[in-house]
This record gives C-alpha cells, sequence and structure tokens, in this order.
C-alpha cells in the first residue's frame, strides 16, 4: 500500500494537452469587489490557471484598467473563455479573437442555450469544438454532466471536458454525483468540474469522486472573504484529491466497533 | 467616413491601418485584439490592414470572468 507522503502524493501535477500545471483549483477573475480583493484571492488559492471573458473595449470610456495589470501572468496561465456567446458561430469569433489577445491557442469553450439556467447547447458546443480543433484550439468545453455528451466532446477533440456540477453561480454543489463518477470513467481527457461549487466541501467532493480539477469563480469571488475562501478551496481541491487516491472505505448500514472487543472492564 | 466600431457607427478620418485607428482611439495595441470585417487582424499587421468606409471593426480586451 502506497504511503500518503510517497512521490505520487506529492508529485500530484496534473496535464491537459501536454502543458503541466501544479495545483488542480482552476479560478475566474470575475465578480470581485475590486481588483486588490482579486489579486489577494488569486494569491491564496494557489492555482496556477484563471480564465478570462472577451469582450468590447469602451470606446467611449477608455479610462478602465486592464485587468491583465492585475494578474501575474508569470504564475498564471491565461484561459480565455467564450462566455455569454449563445451559438457557435459566436463562440468561434469569440476563441479566435481570445487567442490573438492571449497569445494562447487554449479556450473554455462555452455555448449557452438557455438564459435562466446557463445550461450549455451541446449540440453547439460539439460543432465549436469541431471547428475550434481543427483551426488548432486546445479547446476545453463547458458542458452538461452527461457523459455522451462528454464523451462525443471527446471524440470532437476536446482536451478536457468540464461537466458542470450545478447551474453556473448557483452555489448548490454537485447534483448529479454519479454522472461526474461515469463521465471520469468514461473519459481518456481530464475531467473539470466546472460551476456549482458553492464551497469547500463541494469542491472536496469533486474531488473525491474521480474529477482532475475544479473550476470556480463564483464560490470565490462572491463569499464575504474571497481570499480566505480561496485558501479553503485549496486545500479542499487537496483533501478532495487525496481522499480520492487514498481510496475510501465502503458504505456500510450498520456499525462496526473501532476499538477491541475483548479485554473490557466488568465482563 | 463611417465604419461600425463595436456595433456602433463611428465617424473618422480614413481610409487608415488598424494601428492608425488604435492610435486615434488611445488605445493599446498590445492588449487588444481586433477583427476587421469578421477576420482577426494578426497584431504583427496591424500596421497594414487598412479600414475603409463602411467596414465593420471590432476592438476586444480581457476583463474579469469565470
Amino acid at each position: 500500500m502506497a504511503r500518503l507522503n510517497g512521490p505520487q502524493y506529492t508529485m500530484d501535477t496534473f496535464s491537459i494537452a501536454g502543458k503541466t500545471f501544479a495545483s488542480r483549483l482552476i479560478i475566474g477573475s470575475g465578480k470581485y469587489p475590486s481588483h486588490a480583493v482579486m489579486v489577494k484571492a488569486h494569491e491564496a488559492s494557489g492555482a496556477d490557471m484563471v480564465t478570462v471573458a472577451v469582450r468590447r473595449v469602451n470606446i467611449s470610456d477608455r479610462s478602465k484598467e486592464s485587468l491583465l495589470d492585475y494578474i501575474d501572468t508569470s504564475k498564471m496561465f491565461i484561459l480565455p473563455n467564450t462566455a455569454g456567446c449563445y451559438t457557435a458561430d459566436d463562440a468561434v469569433r469569440t476563441a479566435r479573437l481570445g487567442r490573438e489577445a492571449g497569445l494562447s491557442n487554449w479556450v473554455k469553450l462555452e455555448v449557452i442555450g438557455d438564459e435562466r439556467t446557463l445550461f450549455p447547447d451541446n449540440e453547439a458546443l460539439i460543432e465549436a469544438t469541431r471547428v475550434l480543433v481543427l483551426e488548432g484550439f486546445v479547446v476545453l468545453p463547458y458542458t452538461s454532466d452527461d457523459p455522451v455528451v462528454c464523451r462525443k466532446l471527446e471524440d470532437a477533440g476536446a482536451a478536457a471536458v468540464m461537466p458542470l456540477g450545478a447551474p453556473i453561480g448557483s452555489g448548490l454543489g454537485i447534483q448529479n454525483p454519479n454522472n461526474i463518477r461515469i463521465i471520469r470513467e468514461f473519459s481518456r481527457v481530464p475531467v473539470i468540474v466546472d460551476a456549482g461549487v458553492g464551497t469547500a466541501s463541494d469542491a472536496a467532493f469533486a474531488m473525491e469522486l474521480g474529477a482532475d480539477g475544479v473550476l470556480m469563480n463564483t464560490a470565490i469571488a462572491g463569499a464575504q472573504d474571497p481570499a480566505a475562501m480561496a485558501e479553503a478551496m485549496k486545500y479542499a481541491v487537496r483533501a478532495g484529491r487525496l481522499a480520492h487516491l487514498a481510496g475510501r472505505i465502503p458504505r456500510k448500514l450498520y456499525a462496526t466497533a473501532s476499538s477491541p472487543l475483548e479485554g473490557l472492564v466488568g465482563r | 467616413m463611417t465604419i461600425t466600431l463595436n456595433g456602433d457607427p463611428f465617424d473618422i478620418s480614413g481610409p487608415l491601418t488598424v494601428s492608425e485607428l488604435l492610435a486615434t482611439l488611445e488605445i493599446d495595441a498590445r492588449r487588444v485584439a481586433v477583427e476587421h470585417n469578421l477576420v482577426v487582424i494578426k497584431r504583427a499587421t496591424f500596421d497594414e490592414a487598412v479600414v475603409r468606409e463602411g467596414d465593420q471593426v471590432e476592438i476586444v480586451n480581457f476583463v474579469g470572468g469565470g
């Protein structure tokens, strides 16, 4: 039995498309109360990949500081997203612009199908994945927690699959743990649970289920103390990962005593 | 001339290159990506791409997101 301090645990990095990351926590850059708070939270998270959105420059008011002034790109890998896109065409367009703005060919691909739930349009997502993979992109699609869709995305060339745990920003936690486990069993690419995490135990749970990583934004940015929550998430992802590797005990209906039954006083 | 800039009509004297357009708008070219008539313009060719009357230009940058 491997020891928990063995090299396979301390050197537990993970790779997507040949690029290795030290942390299995991927964070966002949206919804922070200020840039200063975001900087502290990013630092506390230990993450080395951060998602950003691609938006039109405000032509009439260009006074706003650039987001990139507040992200240490020597430590953080920038992952542009296509959030807010409702068609494959718009997502592909946005991905191309993100590649040019960021000078990397990675994209967190989102094609939204419904405004209220922000659930993905999986059909358009698969189509956009196919187009972008052909153009040389490393595509990380945000998808439903549907094993069949994840398999199709993988077949289309996705470098990882990112099933949702619950609706974006809902903080509901992992709603369908069974599907996440099945997706992990089906997939040959990394599985990153993206969206739905509310607190540290949700992130740990996702990792215990076998996820290779967890991506979150609101759970940290929206917490009362984002830096403290970022630190909590760092440990939660690590704890969940270790628990997954360690192999949990089977669930049983009745008790099994932990102390010896022999030598009891008075028997 | 009038172009469509980030979805809105915009008056500017031209034709002019993408580099000149960004300079006129006081936008740091290193921080943005530009799409010209639905084609993304490589940063290295900002000096060559010419924007003309009626053209459609999108200028984007990174903002916070998840």
